[in-house]
């Protein structure tokens, strides 16, 4: 049988991710924690951000999920490490619009390995695995 | 028993989901509904629509004949003594609700107890907390064995003088556990205390006496044993029901309306506030034809017979694992070593395969298998082994594509 349309939604950026996450783990010391749930599947994250002078010096997540939640949450660190708050809070926005298949502008931001998970939007019951981190990290950044 | 003359009932069944024909392993969140079902449905709005317990015109009391006939199919199918037993509701939910708002809080003090399992539905846990807590009762949990099964001998220990209620489901939705609902009746009974069976997985496949299993409560769903979603039934017994108060208040179930103070309805409908789910009640009383044209015994000795292959087939599978005892009802929960299970739903999907993943509302059991998530394929009635095959297929080529991709 043949596994496209599946080969849409798990690419091998994706696979890559979940098998060799970056910045999993936590960061020492007193830095800012968000903890978060997806209470219908188990999924979860703790996410940390190290913030100064309004950029993102470190991040680091943990966590227990699927691949496409694990994988979206490494690709996350990923993007918005060194970025500004306001910088991660636009890329937020560029994901959502991305998993609800809008047209995005992708042209001030390089949302790096990230497109691969644009695959994600034709899966409707999946889009909130991918969703996950990006959301604890909307919560983060609120609080700080 | 023709499996596939009750398959053609099912109009959902015949559809290619992602190029593949449906094969439904859903049903113990909700099994798929027979045409007789949906047409029982219908006809009651497209002929019969109107309030019940109201009108003098004739179409109310169509209504109400339907309304109150599908009770008395719920009482037979259940072989409860009398229709006022039979408390018709939302669901499951609600009917444990009911009973630990108005039975649980005005009968419990500081020093009592009440006790569950930890393979209990949130449904069957969170009343009870809360009911604790209100009550500073104590919640008490009877152990598990290692194979997801309870012992009398812990039952005995578990339950005393203090317990007042113990509440444990008929069959559990994650590791198909039957347990012996009769003779924990028995212990709660000898020690003082009422018991509460959670019969939604239960009720939809194997044959219910509630005379014979002396449980005091039995609550379940109609949408599980292929009645409409929004209906359910809260069984009890009637000296127990008498001595409750209504949870809700308003129209349906009042006797005498004062300024200051109102009077109930007799049994059941005291415990009916508010216009009943008509259509649905009807719905479920075409759902129990239903079943008892097949006969319950055939349904269970059946789905026991698709189990036992399941089990077989799925073990044959490297790096699966199945929870739960090896006697069980008809479903599976399992996990690809691996795989999160989300992953095999939706490649399995991919394939026309609907299994459900996640903690199925059992966080606690999650916990106590030490799993985040699993998969699990719960069958009915219109499942053949043909459609475990093809499971079998899915998760072989679930393997297969999560080895390749990594």
């Amino acid at each position: 049988m043949s596994f496209s349309n599946l080969d849409q939604l798990y690419r091998q950026v994706i696979m890559d991710h979940y098998k060799n996450p970056r910045n999993k783990g936590v960061i020492d010391g007193d830095v800012l924690t968000v903890d978060m749930n997806n209470p219908t599947c188990g999924d979860r994250i703790q996410l940390q951000l190290q913030v100064e002078d309004n950029i993102v010096k470190d991040v680091k997540f943990d966590g227990e999920g699927c691949s496409i939640s694990m994988s979206s949450a490494s690709m996350m660190t990923q993007a918005i490490k060194g970025k500004t708050l306001d910088d991660a809070l636009q890329m937020s926005e560029l994901f959502s619009d991305m998993m609800l298949g809008k047209d995005m502008d992708t042209a001030d931001l390089d949302l790096e390995d990230i497109e691969a998970l644009q695959g994600v939007s034709k899966f409707p019951a999946r889009i909130k695995c991918a969703t996950l981190a990006w959301k604890a990290m909307e919560k983060g950044v609120h609080k700080e | 028993m023709d499996i596939n003359a009750i398959k053609e009932q099912f109009p959902v069944l015949n559809q290619e989901i992602n190029g593949h024909p449906l094969v439904y392993l859903d049903s113990s969140a909700t099994a798929q509904k027979p045409l007789s079902v949906i047409e029982a449905v219908n006809d009651y709005y497209r002929q019969d629509n109107s309030n019940v317990h109201r009108g003098v015109h004739t179409l109310g009391s169509r209504a109400t004949d339907k309304y109150e006939g599908a009770r008395e199919k719920v009482r037979r199918f259940i072989h409860a003594e009398s229709s006022a037993e039979i408390i018709f509701n939302r669901g499951t939910t609600t009917g444990i609700n009911t009973v630990a708002t108005s039975y649980a809080r005005h009968h419990l003090t500081a020093g009592d107890e009440i006790v569950i399992t930890p393979m209990e539905h949130h449904s069957n846990i969170i009343p009870w907390q809360q009911a604790a807590k209100a009550t500073n009762a104590t919640l008490k949990y009877i152990p598990l064995q290692s194979d997801g099964t309870i012992t009398l001998e812990d039952v005995r220990k578990t339950v005393t003088k203090n317990t007042k209620i113990v509440a444990i489901t008929h069959v559990s939705n994650v590791l198909g556990t039957v347990n012996p609902v009769k003779e924990v009746a028995k212990i709660a009974h000898e020690n003082g205390a009422i018991i509460l069976v959670d019969g939604a997985q239960g009720a939809p496949h194997i044959k219910v006496d509630v005379k014979d299993m002396d449980c005091d409560f039995y609550a379940f769903s109609g949408h599980k044993m292929c009645g409409p979603t929004g209906i359910g039934v809260l069984y009890g017994k009637r000296e127990l029901l008498e001595s409750m108060e209504p949870v809700e208040f308003g129209g349906e179930m009042i006797d005498f309306v004062n300024l200051y103070d109102s009077t109930w309805k007799e049994l059941p409908w005291k415990f009916e506030g508010g216009t009943p789910v008509i259509a649905g009640a009807i719905g479920l009383g075409a759902a129990i034809d239903f079943l008892n044209e097949i006969g319950m015994d055939k349904v269970a000795n059946y789905e026991h017979e698709l189990a036992d292959y399941a089990i077989e087939r799925m073990n044959t599978i490297d790096d699966i694992e199945i929870y739960g005892p090896e006697k069980r009802a008809a479903l599976v929960t399992f996990n690809l070593k691996g795989v999160h299970p989300h992953d095999t739903a939706t490649v399995l999907d991919a394939e026309g395969i609907a299994v459900r993943a996640g903690h199925h509302c059992a966080q606690p059991l999650m916990k106590w298998l030490d799993v985040t998530a699993t998969a699990r394929a719960s069958f009915y009635l219109y499942n053949t082994k043909e459609d475990v095959d093809i499971l079998v297929d899915g998760l072989l080529k679930t393997k297969e594509f999560f080895g390749n991709v990594f």
